[in-house]
C-alpha cells in the first residue's frame, strides 16, 4: 500500500505542482534559515574537551578592590594575580594544575637571510599539555622539573614546525627567541579547541598558540608576556613590581578527578584566602569559584548575543513557513473533497485516507528538508564569508547536525499536515457524491 | 462598506484558512519590525564619527628583536624620516588604534582618593604632533607643547601632568558643564594629577561596543616599547601609494626590527563593524523572504478559496455584480483577514521587542516603525491577492448554469 500512496502523493503534487512548489520553498527557507543559526550556535556551545570537561576546573578568587568590585560584585576577576597563581602553584594540592598567561616572540631563523618570524606564544607550566589534551606529532611536554629550573625548553606548533624545519623532527634542535637559545622538546599535531576555553579572555574563538614554553621565564624576562591585564590598584615600577602587584593577567586550571576532591580544593582555596586577608589582602567578602568546564563557558557567555537571538528570530521564521504549509496543505486537500468523498464511497477507510494524505505531507516534508540541507550549507558559507574569521571554525554542517534538519523538516511537516488531513477525512460523501 | 457584513459572515464559515493567514501576518510583522528596528539600531552605531581621518590614514607595527637595540633613538629616526617622506602629512608612536577591539583604558575622578568614584575612558598615548596626524578637531584650550612630552618606560606606574580629553569624556567628568572641564585637575591611579589643556570634539576609544565609545583621553608620551605602532597620514589620495614605500623604509633602516601588519583605518574600520554588517545584511535576507513568503501563502489561499466559489462568483455575476465588485470582495476579505492577523502582530511586536530589550539591553522600539510595519503588511497583502482576484473577476457568469 505505501508504494500506492507514494504513487499518489506524486500524482497529487504533479497535477498541483505550483503549489506544492511554493509549500517546498517555504519548508525549505523555513528549515535552511533555523539550521543555519542552529548550527552556528551548536558550534559556539560546543564541549571543546567532553572527555574530561568535568574534572577541569577555572579557579576565580575575589581579590579585587573593595570600593570598586569587579563585574558589580556579580563574579570574582576572570584571571588572578602572580603572587596568587603561583602560591596556589607551589602548595600543589590539585591533581594537577596549569598556570598560564598569553606572550609575544619573535623567532629569529638560523639563516639570516630569512625574515625573523613573530608568533602567539603561551607561557605555561608543563601539566597544561596532559591536562588539555593536547597532541603531539614529535617529544613531549617538558617535565616538571624545567618549569622550576627555568630552563629554555619550547614546545612548537605543527605550523611553527613546518616553517622553520620543514615538517622534520625538530625535536632538539635550538630555536633563538629574544635573544636567547631554546630547546625544543616537544612538537604539537594540529590543535584547536573550538570554544577555546583554556583561555577566553581574547576572544573565545581565536587560533591556538604557535610556541609554548615555561611561565617561570616571564619571571625572567625570557619571553615578553601579552594578552589582557586589568589592575585596580597601581602596581609601582618595573617587572618585580608588577609580580607583586594586584593585577590579574594569569589563567589557573586545576584538574580534580572526583567531587570529594573537588570539595577539598575549595576548602584548601578558603583556608588560602583567610590567610592572606590576614595579610591585608583580599578585603571583599569570601567569594572563589571552581567552574568546570562547561560552567566557565556559560559564565563567559561564549556564545553571543547575536547569535542566540538570530536563532529565535529564525524558529519564528519556521514557524511562519509552517503555518503557510498548514494553509496550503488545507487548500490542497479540501480541494480534493470530491475524490475523497469518491474514495470513500467506494469503501476507503478513514484510517487508509489518513494514511495516505500523511504519506503525502511527508513527501512534501521531505523535499523541503532536501531543500532546507542545500539552503543551511548555503547559509552557513555566507555566514563564513560574511562574518570571516570570527566565524571560521563553527560553519560546517556535522551528521548531527544533517539528521536534525531532515527530522525538523519530516516532523514539522507532519505536524503541519495533521490538521488539513484530519479535516480532509471528515469529507461527507453524501455530500460530495450529490454535488457532482 | 455594505458587503460588509456579508464578507464577514461568509469569512466565519471558513475560520481556518483565513486565520492561518492572520497568523502568517501577523507573525511576518512581529519579526519584521523588530528586525527592521536592530537594523537600524545597528546602522546608527556604524554611522558614529570615530572623529579622525579615516580615509588618508594607515597604521603599522613595528617590532624589535635586535638585543641591542636603542628604542628612543630609534623611535625618533624613524618618525623623522617618515615625517620627511613626501606625501605624509604626519606621523606619531600610539599605544592603540580607534576601533580596533584593542587598547588600554583607565579611570579619571575628579577628587584624589581610592574610594572616589571613576570615569573610565581610554587612554591614547601620543606627542604633540597626534591632532595634526589624526586630524582632530580641537573645540578648547591648546595642544601639548614639544616639551610636555615624557618617555614612558615598560611597567610604568607614573603618568604625566598634562591630558586632553574628548568632550564626551569632559561632559562625564563634569556633567554640568563640559567647558569647564578646561584648566581643571583630574586623577589617574586614584591620585596621581593631571590638568586639562585641551577638548577635543570626537575621538573614539578602541572598543565600539562599549557604550563609553566616545570617551577618550589623549596622554602626552613616548614609549619605550619593543613593539610599537606608527600611525601614519598623507596627503589625501596618496596613501596606497606610500604605505609600501614606507614599510620598505623602514624595514631597509635597520635589521634588527621587523615591520609588520601594516592596516589602513578604512580596513580597521570594516573589520570592527563586520559583524554588524554580516548580522544586518542576515536579517534583512530573512524580512525579505519572509515577507515573500506570506505573500505567497495569501496568493495560495485566495486562489483556493475563489476555486471553490468558483460558482457563486459565476451565479454574483449572473445576478448583475460588475467585475469590479467581484475583485472589490476579494480584496476586503483580505483586508479584513490582514487587519486581524495586524492587530496580533502589533501585540507580538511589542512583546518580542519587551522580550528583547530585558534579554539583550536593547532600546524600546519607536511607534513610527510599528506604523510602518502595518502600513508595508496592508499594502502586500493588498498586492498579492490582486493577481487571485482579477482572476476571480474574469469568471464569465456562464458558470452558474454549469454542474461541474
Amino acid at each position: 500500500m505505501f508504494s500506492y500512496y507514494l504513487r499518489l502523493a506524486a500524482i497529487s503534487i504533479r497535477r498541483h505542482w505550483g503549489l506544492s512548489l511554493i509549500m517546498i520553498t517555504a519548508i525549505g527557507l523555513g528549515i535552511g534559515t533555523a539550521m543555519t543559526t542552529v548550527t552556528v550556535n551548536y558550534m559556539m556551545s560546543a564541549n571543546p574537551i567532553p572527555q574530561k570537561s568535568e574534572q577541569l576546573f577555572y579557579v576565580q578568587l575575589d581579590s579585587w578592590d573593595i570600593n570598586d568590585p569587579w563585574d558589580e560584585g556579580q563574579n570574582p576577576p576572570d584571571q588572578v594575580t602572580y603572587t596568587d597563581a603561583s602560591n596556589l602553584f607551589k602548595a600543589g594540592k590539585a591533581f594537577r594544575h596549569s598556570i598560564s598567561a598569553q606572550a609575544f616572540a619573535v623567532i629569529e631563523p638560523r639563516d639570516p637571510d630569512q625574515l625573523p618570524i613573530t608568533v602567539n606564544a603561551r607561557a605555561n607550566s608543563a601539566d597544561f599539555f596532559a591536562m588539555f589534551n593536547v597532541p603531539f606529532i614529535y617529544g613531549g611536554a617538558w617535565s616538571a622539573q624545567a618549569d622550576i629550573n627555568k630552563e629554555l625548553v619550547a614546545v612548537i606548533s605543527k605550523e611553527t614546525n613546518n616553517s622553520l624545519f620543514g615538517g622534520n623532527n625538530s625535536v632538539g634542535e635550538l630555536i633563538r627567541i629574544d635573544g636567547s637559545l631554546f630547546k625544543i622538546v616537544g612538537v604539537i599535531d594540529s590543535w584547536q579547541p573550538a570554544p577555546k576555553y583554556y583561555d577566553l579572555t581574547s576572544g573565545a574563538f581565536n587560533d591556538s598558540e604557535e610556541l609554548f614554553v615555561p611561565f617561570s621565564l616571564i619571571a625572567e624576562e625570557k619571553i615578553t608576556r601579552s594578552g589582557n591585564t586589568s589592575c585596580w590598584k597601581p602596581s609601582g615600577d618595573g617587572m618585580a613590581a608588577f609580580l607583586r602587584s594586584e593585577c590579574v593577567w594569569i589563567q589557573f586550571w586545576v584538574e580534580l578527578r572526583d567531587e570529594q576532591e573537588k570539595q577539598d580544593y575549595l576548602t584548601f582555596l578558603n583556608g588560602y584566602v583567610e590567610q592572606q586577608k590576614q595579610l591585608g589582602r583580599f578585603q571583599r567578602p569570601l567569594d572563589n569559584r571552581l567552574s568546570n568546564v562547561m560552567q566557565w563557558l556559560e559564565n563567559q557567555e561564549v556564545v553571543a548575543d547575536d547569535a542566540k537571538m538570530m536563532m529565535a528570530m529564525s524558529f519564528m521564521f519556521l514557524i511562519v513557513c509552517l503555518l503557510n504549509t498548514v494553509g496550503l496543505l488545507l487548500a490542497k486537500f479540501l480541494g480534493k473533497a470530491p475524490e475523497i468523498g469518491l474514495r470513500q464511497a467506494l469503501g476507503a477507510s478513514k484510517a487508509t485516507l489518513f494514511y495516505q494524505y500523511l504519506v503525502e505531507s511527508a513527501c512534501i516534508g521531505l523535499g523541503g528538508g532536501l531543500l532546507g540541507l542545500v539552503l543551511a550549507w548555503l547559509g552557513l558559507q555566507s555566514v563564513a564569508a560574511m562574518y570571516g574569521d570570527y566565524m571560521k571554525d563553527l560553519t560546517s554542517l556535522d551528521g548531527t547536525m544533517v539528521l536534525l534538519a531532515m527530522l525538523l523538516a519530516l516532523g514539522s511537516t507532519l505536524i503541519a499536515g495533521l490538521y488539513p488531513t484530519w479535516r480532509a477525512c471528515h469529507v461527507q460523501p453524501s455530500q460530495q457524491l450529490k454535488s457532482q | 462598506m455594505l458587503e460588509s457584513g456579508l464578507i464577514i459572515r461568509a469569512l466565519m464559515r471558513n475560520k481556518m484558512g483565513a486565520l492561518l493567514i492572520a497568523l502568517q501576518i501577523a507573525l511576518t510583522m512581529t519579526i519584521m519590525v523588530n528586525a527592521i528596528f536592530m537594523i537600524q539600531d545597528r546602522q546608527g552605531q556604524m554611522a558614529r564619527d570615530s572623529g579622525l581621518n579615516e580615509q588618508d590614514t594607515f597604521y603599522l607595527t613595528n617590532t624589535i628583536f635586535a638585543q641591542d637595540y636603542n628604542p628612543q633613538v630609534g623611535l625618533k629616526t624613524d618618525l623623522n624620516a617618515i615625517r620627511k617622506t613626501p606625501g605624509v602629512v604626519d606621523a606619531i608612536q600610539i599605544n592603540a588604534i580607534p576601533l580596533s577591539g584593542g587598547g588600554w583604558s583607565s579611570g579619571l575622578q575628579t577628587e584624589a582618593g581610592e574610594d572616589k568614584d571613576g570615569v573610565n575612558t581610554a587612554i591614547y598615548m601620543v606627542d604633540d604632533h597626534a591632532i595634526n596626524t589624526l586630524e582632530l578637531e580641537l573645540l578648547a584650550g591648546e595642544n601639548f607643547a614639544p616639551s610636555d612630552i615624557d618617555w614612558r618606560l615598560p611597567s610604568q606606574s607614573a603618568w604625566p601632568a598634562k591630558v586632553m580629553i574628548t568632550r564626551a569624556l569632559a561632559t562625564s567628568l563634569f556633567p554640568d558643564n563640559w567647558q569647564s572641564a578646561l584648566g581643571k585637575t583630574v586623577y589617574i591611579s586614584n591620585n596621581q594629577p593631571m590638568q586639562v589643556i585641551g577638548i577635543i570634539k570626537n575621538l573614539q576609544a578602541p572598543w565600539n561596543g562599549w557604550s563609553g565609545v566616545e570617551r577618550s583621553a589623549l596622554v602626552p608620551f613616548q614609549m619605550e616599547t619593543r613593539s610599537g605602532r606608527y600611525f601614519i597620514r598623507t596627503e589625501p589620495g596618496r596613501r596606497d601609494e606610500l604605505m609600501p614605500l614606507i614599510e620598505n623604509m623602514l624595514a631597509k633602516s635597520d635589521k634588527g626590527r621587523i615591520i609588520r601588519r601594516l592596516t589602513t583605518m578604512e580596513e580597521t574600520r570594516e573589520q570592527s563593524y563586520r559583524q554588524h554588517n554580516a548580522t544586518n545584511k542576515i536579517l534583512m535576507a530573512v524580512v525579505s523572504t519572509l515577507t515573500l513568503i506570506t505573500a505567497f501563502g495569501i496568493v495560495g489561499l485566495a486562489i483556493f478559496s475563489i476555486n471553490r466559489r468558483t460558482k457563486q462568483i459565476g451565479t454574483r455575476r449572473a445576478l448583475g455584480a460588475t467585475r469590479w465588485q467581484v475583485m472589490r470582495y476579494f480584496m476586503v476579505e483580505n483586508f479584513f483577514i490582514s487587519a486581524v492577523g495586524i492587530i496580533i502582530g502589533c501585540i507580538g511586536t511589542v512583546s518580542l521587542n519587551y522580550w528583547l530589550v530585558n534579554k539583550f539591553n536593547m532600546t524600546p522600539l519607536g511607534f513610527e516603525l510599528i506604523l510602518l510595519g502595518v502600513i508595508t503588511l496592508v499594502i502586500v497583502g493588498q498586492l498579492a491577492v490582486l493577481y487571485p482576484a482579477s482572476k476571480a473577476a474574469l469568471i464569465s457568469p456562464a458558470t452558474a448554469t454549469r454542474t461541474v
